[in-house]
């Protein structure tokens, strides 16, 4: 009787690996089929449309970016996060469109989208920290359901002021960015998507210095690993998390002016989707590890860019359905994403 | 062991739940009869009055929030489950009511105890209890289809991935007008009319509307017997143990998974039958309803209330529902007229939900309604010596700074 009772689950284990295997393996399958008669169909579409997800995606790893570092440093999911770029992009809507009265390409109005760009990150970053000072520092050692749901709540905040500021319906307007595009070999390549994914590499590369080879960098990456040490060893854990907030904000920030330029509308609910579509960037890279929040980013905008573009597909309509597929597969799967390490949960 | 702890059970709590029940009966009854006997006969001001404040459209649809909120009261208040897609059930609830008691599949002509409009016969008319039952399983089913494979993961990936089964479902539903060429959800149309509910003879028409009532408020009145019985039970006291302590709970030899599955099943049924009463309150299904905000509502009810407490999430749905469908509107239209202002109310509710959602967890976590074990954990890190550890440090690093 004990016998069987004990060999029963590890049968089980088994059976449920093999369908995990079995399943992985079909999908990579239709995945790779799929990529394939596209590409072999029309090689140019193919490329055309990798572009525009390349610079999706260089928009998304900058909002993964903010998702990544606050839960990498106080193991919170910034719901907020989405809707912080969303007031990015409509800060960025206010100024550069309305109050400097920059529409279409100049000198001039290049001069005034740098302008824009420092003050729309300024914006968020120290809307970041206020929200942290405000809400979520109080709630620091709670159960975990109590951020969560205060995240939700703030992020329901956030949407109100975008709908009072903006208005509910989305305003369109003339972008700085050029919207044409020139071609190579027959491959369309837009304007604006150049320069967000050249805007976008070098602010990459400051934050994983900043990170990586600062004290302030440092001092975040011991806080992440253990406050109480952390601040033992003297580092002011408040002033950090603040700091990863602020970084995390400006982030959001610059994408919200990029996302604006580049499509040239803004809405107050832009936020919920293209945070979520962001998250599952975080997660596909791995949570908490920057890299893997910029992988994650345009892995995904490359996937949404051929599910929208490629004409065999399920296309547009279905594209939310598709990342969030994605996120609910890697949930199951992989949750600690391509480059992230598998952790347990602490006793 | 169970005799035990049912002889254990304080005496006052099972008379407290008495006098719930009959204070919930009364308010249902007292309701029914104002609007059967006395609204007929009333001045006319007295009639307006009661259909802009406490219509009874909105009286039935206070009842099925309520059952809902208890609903997810089951996954997040008993289970410590943070479901954040609740609104998935509610949708595929009022699907099963859409395809099972319309037209929408008028390539068939299926009556079984149903009510179809007279000369209509074609799509599938079956009764509305049968419907109720199927809406509860098809929902339990997915219930368990949606949390098999993400139950075991952390409590904030679970509430992403429930977030994501709650804006792909309401999705499929949106462009499930042609799937391969069938017409499964009439897209963003929507399916209406849902067949009026006919019961022994007797129809619920549009204008039954206190007749209508009575059913929401006796499903809402099952809920809240079950929800009550639940909890005292085997199960319930194995969800209570998991949402206090996962690890210790697996340790007494409570099956983590199945016991989670079932809260979601449960949860999920609830959800369903929600769906459709609301499908045959409204009279149709439309997809747009299903989003976001709606599972953030529903959450919003079951913290205000008082997470795990029955009659707190039965006064927060009460009250957030009427707020959402009545007060908001009315307060807003007295204020405009009285200060000659045109300010869109409704849109404040945004920032009503998430100031509260906010407030809530900073200053009560616990709810306003709150049980005593709740309590405890929500309040669990002012006890612990980690917590004392760090308030020594935080206090000297305060100090610190004061001398600089």
């Amino acid at each position: 009787m004990t016998s069987t009772t004990a060999r029963a689950p590890r049968a089980s284990v088994n059976v449920s690996k093999l369908l995990t295997r079995i399943s992985m393996a079909l999908i990579a399958v239709v995945v790779i089929y799929w990529l394939g008669r596209n590409f072999l169909d029309s090689p140019t579409q193919f490329l055309s449309v990798g572009i525009t997800g390349l610079s999706n995606g260089a928009l998304y790893a900058l909002i993964a970016l903010g998702y990544t570092l606050v839960y990498g440093i106080i193991e919170l999911i910034n719901f907020a996060h989405g809707d912080l770029f969303m007031l990015g992009a409509v800060f960025s809507y206010f100024f550069l469109t309305s109050f400097l009265g920059a529409e279409g390409a100049s000198a001039g109005n290049y001069a005034k989208l740098g302008l824009t760009l420092v003050l729309a990150m300024t914006f968020c970053a120290s809307l970041n920290v206020l929200i942290e000072r405000l809400a979520y520092r109080r709630l620091r050692d709670a159960p975990k359901l109590a951020p969560l749901i205060t995240a939700v709540g703030v992020s329901f905040v956030l949407q109100f002021i975008g709908l009072k500021w903006n208005g509910s319906a989305p305003r369109n307007f003339t972008t700085v960015l050029p919207q044409t595009s020139f071609t190579v070999h027959g491959v369309v390549v837009p304007w604006n998507a150049l320069a967000i994914i050249s805007l976008t590499i070098p602010l990459l590369l400051i934050l994983v210095t900043l990170v990586n080879k600062t004290k302030q960098g440092r001092a975040m990456r011991a806080t992440a690993q253990d406050k109480d040490a952390a601040r033992l060893m003297g580092i002011d854990v408040n002033k950090t998390i603040s700091f990863t907030f602020a970084l995390g904000g400006a982030m959001a920030g610059a994408a919200g002016l990029m996302f604006a330029q580049s499509v040239g509308t803004v809405a107050y609910n832009i936020g919920f989707q293209l945070g979520l579509i962001a998250f599952t960037s975080a997660v596909l890279g791995g949570v908490g590890n920057l890299y893997g929040a910029v992988l994650g980013g345009f892995l995904i905008g490359v996937i949404q860019g051929f599910n929208d573009g490629l004409p065999f597909g399920p296309g547009q309509k279905w594209s939310q359905t598709v990342v969030f597929t994605i996120l609910i597969l890697l949930m199951v799967y992989r949750p600690a994403g391509l480059l992230g390490k598998a952790t347990t949960e602490k006793v | 062991m169970a005799e035990t702890t049912k002889a254990a059970a304080p005496a006052h709590t099972e008379n407290s739940n008495k006098k719930w029940a009959i204070g919930f009966l009364t308010v249902v009854l007292a309701i029914y009869a104002i609007n059967k006997f006395y609204i007929p006969t009333a001045p006319a001001q007295v009639k307006t009055f009661f259909n802009a404040w406490f219509s009874l459209t909105s009286m039935g649809e206070i009842m099925i929030y309520i059952l809902m909120a208890l609903g997810l009261n089951i996954v997040v208040g008993y289970a410590g489950l943070l479901d954040l897609g609740y609104v998935a059930f509610w949708a595929l609830g009022g699907y099963v009511a859409g395809w099972l008691m319309s037209g929408q599949f008028d390539q068939w002509q299926i009556n079984f105890f149903g009510n179809p409009p007279a000369g209509l016969p074609n799509g599938i008319h079956l009764n509305f209890l049968l419907v109720l039952v199927l809406g509860g399983v098809f929902t339990a089913i997915w219930g368990v289809i949606i949390g098999a494979p993400t139950l075991r993961l952390k409590s904030d990936y679970l509430a992403l991935v429930t977030l994501g089964f709650g804006e792909i479902i309401p999705q499929i539903m949106v462009n499930g007008e042609d799937i391969g060429g069938f017409n499964l959800t009439n897209g963003t149309k929507g399916i209406n009319p849902v067949d009026n509910i006919k019961l022994f003879g007797h129809e619920f028409g549009p204008f039954q509307l206190a007749d209508k009532f009575l059913i929401y408020a006796s499903l809402a009145g099952l809920m809240i017997f079950f929800s009550l019985r639940l909890r005292d039970g085997r199960l319930g006291r194995a969800w209570l143990a998991i949402r206090e302590d996962e690890l210790a709970a697996s340790m007494m030899g409570v099956p983590l998974m199945r016991t989670k599955l079932a809260s979601y099943a449960v949860g999920a049924t609830a959800g369903g039958v929600g769906g459709v009463a609301f499908a045959t309150l409204i009279g149709g299904v439309y997809a747009e309803r299903f989003n976001f905000q709606v599972s953030i509502i529903i959450l919003s009810m079951v913290v205000l209330g008082g997470m795990g407490n029955v009659w707190g999430v039965l006064v927060g749905a009460t009250l957030l529902a009427w707020v959402n469908n009545t007060g908001l509107v009315q307060f807003g239209n007295i204020i405009n007229s009285a200060t000659g202002k045109n300010i869109d109310f409704p849109s404040f509710n945004f920032l009503i939900f998430g100031v509260l959602l906010i407030l809530m967890m900073l200053y009560r976590r616990e709810g306003f309604l709150p049980e005593a074990r709740v309590r405890l954990i929500m309040h669990e890190e002012e006890f612990s010596d980690v917590a004392v550890v760090t308030d020594d440090i935080e206090v000297e690093g305060v100090h610190h700074h004061e001398h600089n």
